[in-house]
């Protein structure tokens, strides 16, 4: 068994966590709105998932529908999030950070109430081996890669395309970077921004689903949920709020973050269990890192979009 | 040769609140002319001008384009009749290149495609003879270029009627001249060119008809060939207006702020001020006259040690003279600084030097009282602070133009605004709030501020009540250089005469008063001597009780400056 194959691809699953998370931050944010909501949607999202699989797992349905209903589920979970965040920032034009610290509050307690509502066993059998490409059999490294693995790389490529390549993209960047500019020539605001709140937090709400379905397939998984959360929004900020980076971003978490687990595997090396936590603060040194470095080199590309955080009243008409 | 019709307006009216910004105004644009809207600040140009575009939906009137009426109630409105406006702040997002910017918010032609979209911006601009390159990114853009993205923004979406708000503003001679080059060929091109200025050698030089407004009302339309400078001044100013403010005579002038060869430059590398020289005088009332953003706000916040110089002085002379030193704000030090420029005499006039004392005694000395100033202080206020200037016991009360931006804190109340002058002065680190609380009660008695009390948020006053709060904190810590900036904007009658009776009254207690105003028949009733600006220049220094209106107003307007020696006095 190659242990370091093991620890790439260990990290790569893990890091789609990430991706889910930051590539539906980075939408949200590129439509002027900071959702600090991020980690409760991602609770939502997992939780969400997994009721629909207690519902559905016994049913005998077909197992492809079984992972579609329930990927939808986590969809819709954390899309209602996001409707909730859009409401009281875009309409009510609430604080943002406020809204969104309270939706994390709220989306990480109550996920915990759901979450032991259901069946443990769901999380075991089943829906683990449905996740699976059939040709990944042969190793067990590759295992761990599945279909919500691919779908996580394919959202943040299509993410980037669609900002980067696409009228919308255009116009979303627009409502992010000036809502009076975008406003001015007619692009309806309030829509760009509902719309990329809803679908980012839907994203997001996937990366919660993923790891405690996919990545640990355990019911004990929600309790680390929150702090993926944080560690995605981190990841915008590595990512240049490029969704099409989080994937290198994720992987480079994913080692950071694994190698705390993996380095006492590794044949000669002794750790203590104190230098565990400080081998998983890795990736938020590294953010900070990367915030002095993209500071100093001020690029504007690299900035936050302009009016991120604020709230756009149309001047007096 | 018959001219087509484009737009027609009739009986346009608008009102923002009590206030009339356009009263019953017509208004005809033919194809293929270029119209210019004269008139002074305020007097609901832009206003008219964004009913056709869009941005403000008239009260009464209606608006008819080839004999149909039309109703625009957004700018995508105005875009759909090809309407398309310019404002006066350009609407681009920074990050965003030209060609980005330009097809920004339209609806789906094709595939968006960038190499397609600057194919077609690189011809529009060859068609009129811009210099554009649709690859670049606007913030790496000189004004001029910006301007010349928000043109091609509206030519793109197919406009006929382009409205540009102050065009040339902030434009250099040479840009302007490109831009009056291309506003020609777009009128060639059988497009309405509507533009809105209060230059008059510019609408001589590039319009065909010009619309003249006065306050709200439309004067008259004239061909541009038929009349003259004087003439359109004339109808610009109107008759003088008495007004009846009280005006004292100014007693025991002196100099007090000497400002010399003043140059600045704005964030944007656009040189604001230019060469500007002047003196205030200690009891009176100088008037700043200047159409908007003639350079007046950079002035004063250069003053107060806001704006950092490319070039020049400002001298402040502190009336020390015969006054004796304290150390309230001075150092020690400062003191045997001066003693060395034998700077002091006692009260009988014998000159008093420390040479030699111990610091124990120079300070009993000085406390005393005996040890006076022989000459006024000479401070120079270049590139300091506006607590470094309060320090050197200077008072410079300023009251900005933006009210609640600048000068007071919205969600703070009365009380808590005094303090934002006085918060240094409280024992150790602690606040004071028993004589912000006096000051506040005072203000609310003498000024009549209408409140709840001083516990009230300054966000909750109505605007004149603001004005007051502001005007009186000013004014409060006995100034020496009082400066004004548009201090009745936005006020009623009442509220306004106070205002104007509180500057003639500090003008009576010896401080020198600069007033920046919008409205000429104000200055002239009120100042002593009126500085006129234009464009970030001094064009004229006259005196108030002789000046005419339409004087004051060529001076204003008219654009070759006169250089060197009549702009200083």
């Amino acid at each position: 068994m190659n242990i370091w194959l093991d620890f790439f691809i260990d990290s790569l699953a893990f890091g789609a966590t990430f991706i889910y998370g930051s590539t539906g931050e980075i939408l949200t944010e590129k439509a002027g709105h900071l959702n600090l909501g991020i980690p409760g949607i991602m609770c939502m999202g997992g939780a969400g998932g997994c009721l629909v699989l207690n519902l559905i797992g016994k049913s005998g349905m077909p197992g492809f529908l079984i992972v579609l209903l329930g990927t939808l589920g986590s969809l819709a979970a954390g899309m209602l999030m996001g409707l909730i965040y859009s409401f009281l920032t875009v309409t009510l034009r609430a604080n943002q950070n406020v809204t969104g610290l309270a939706l994390t509050t709220f989306g990480a307690g109550l996920m915990k109430v759901l979450m032991k509502l259901t069946d443990p066993v769901v999380y075991l059998v089943g829906p683990k081996q449905l996740f699976r490409f059939p040709f990944a059999g042969r190793t067990d490294s590759l295992q761990r890669l599945g279909v919500l693995f691919f779908l996580a790389v394919a959202v943040a490529i299509a993410a980037s395309w669609v900002l980067f390549r696409t009228r919308a993209g255009l116009n979303l960047r627009a409502v992010g970077e000036s809502p009076a500019t975008a406003d001015a020539v007619g692009i309806n605001v309030t829509r760009y921004k509902y719309a990329a709140t809803m679908i980012g937090s839907g994203i997001a709400g996937l990366g919660g689903f993923y790891y405690i379905i996919d990545y640990m397939a355990s019911q004990e998984a929600y309790l680390s949920i929150e702090a993926f959360g944080w560690l995605s929004i981190a990841l915008v900020i590595f990512a240049l709020w490029r969704p099409h980076l989080t994937i290198l971003g994720s992987t480079v978490f994913g080692l950071l973050f694994s190698c705390s687990s993996y380095i006492a595997n590794i044949p000669g090396v002794q750790i203590t269990m104190a230098a565990k936590p400080i081998l998983k603060m890795l990736p938020y040194l590294v953010t900070v890192l990367v915030l002095i470095v993209t500071s100093i080199r001020n690029k504007r590309e690299n900035q936050p979009p302009a009016s991120l955080g604020q709230s756009y009243f149309r001047e007096e008409r | 040769m018959e001219k087509k019709l484009a737009l027609q307006m009739r009986g346009i009216t608008k009102r923002f609140g009590s206030v009339l910004a356009n009263n019953h105004v017509d208004l005809d644009v033919y194809e293929g002319e270029i119209l210019a809207i004269l008139g002074e600040n305020g007097c609901g140009k832009t206003t008219l001008m964004n009913m056709i575009a869009g941005i403000y939906y008239p009260d009464e009137g209606h608006i008819y384009m080839e004999g149909r009426e039309v109703v625009i109630r957004s700018p995508k409105d105005a875009f759909d009749h090809r309407i398309g406006m310019i404002h006066q702040h350009f609407k681009l997002v920074d990050l965003f290149t030209a060609a980005q910017n330009i097809i920004l918010g339209m609806e789906d032609q094709g595939r968006y495609n960038l190499k397609d979209v600057n194919a077609r911006v690189r011809e529009i601009a060859e068609k009129y003879g811009f210099r554009l390159d649709p690859e670049k990114k606007v913030y790496d853009m000189s004004v001029s270029e910006k301007q010349t993205v928000e043109i091609i923004k509206v030519l793109y979406r197919g406009a006929d009627v382009l409205i540009l708000d102050e065009p040339t503003a902030v434009l250099t001679p040479q840009e302007i001249d490109r831009l009056f080059a291309v506003l020609r060929k777009m009128k060639e091109d059988g497009k309405s060119i509507i533009i809105i200025t209060h230059k008059l050698n510019e609408v001589l030089e590039v319009s065909d008809r010009v619309a003249i407004l006065r306050r709200g009302e439309h004067i008259a339309t004239v061909n541009t060939a038929d009349t003259n400078e004087a003439e359109l001044t004339e109808m610009m100013m109107g008759q003088k207006i008495d007004l009846n403010i009280r005006r004292s005579d100014p007693v025991n002038v002196q100099p007090r702020l000497i400002i010399n060869g003043l140059n600045l430059y704005d964030s944007e590398r656009v040189h604001v001020l230019k060469d500007v020289s002047f003196t205030a005088y200690a009891g009176e009332i100088l008037g700043i006259a200047g159409i908007a953003g003639s350079g007046q706000r950079e002035l004063l916040e250069a003053i107060a040690g806001l704006q950092p110089l490319e070039s020049g002085e400002i001298t402040f002379r502190n009336p020390k003279k015969d006054k004796p030193v304290t150390f309230f704000h001075k150092s020690l030090r400062r003191v045997e600084e001066l003693d060395r420029e034998h700077a002091f005499h006692d009260p009988q006039g014998k000159e008093i030097s420390f040479k030699g004392m111990s610091r124990k005694d120079i300070r009993k000395w000085v406390d005393s009282g005996e040890v006076l100033f022989k000459e006024d202080e000479i401070i120079d206020l270049r590139n300091k602070n506006p607590l470094e200037i309060r320090e050197l016991g200077i008072r410079l009360s300023f009251v900005p133009e933006d009210r609640l931006g600048m000068g007071l804190v919205g969600n703070m109340d009365i009380t808590d605004n005094m303090m934002l002058r006085s918060y240094r002065k409280g024992p150790g680190g602690l606040l004071d709030r028993k004589k912000p609380r006096a000051l506040a009660e005072e203000i609310i008695q003498s000024l009549q501020v209408s409140t709840p009390g001083t516990a009230t948020p300054v966000r909750r006053l109505s605007g004149g009540n603001v004005q007051k709060v502001l005007v009186g904190r000013e004014i409060a810590f006995a100034p020496k250089v009082l400066m004004a900036a548009y201090p009745v904007r936005g006020l009623d009658i009442n509220s306004s005469y106070t205002i104007y009776h509180l500057l003639t009254r500090q003008k009576e207690n010896g401080v020198a008063v600069i007033f920046v105003g919008e409205d000429l028949d104000v200055l002239l009733a009120l100042s002593d001597r009126i500085l006129v600006m234009n464009g970030g220049r001094v064009t004229g220094l006259v005196d108030a009780r002789s000046a005419t209106k339409e004087e004051i107003g060529l001076m204003m307007t008219r654009t070759e400056s006169r250089e060197g020696g009549e702009a200083h006095e």
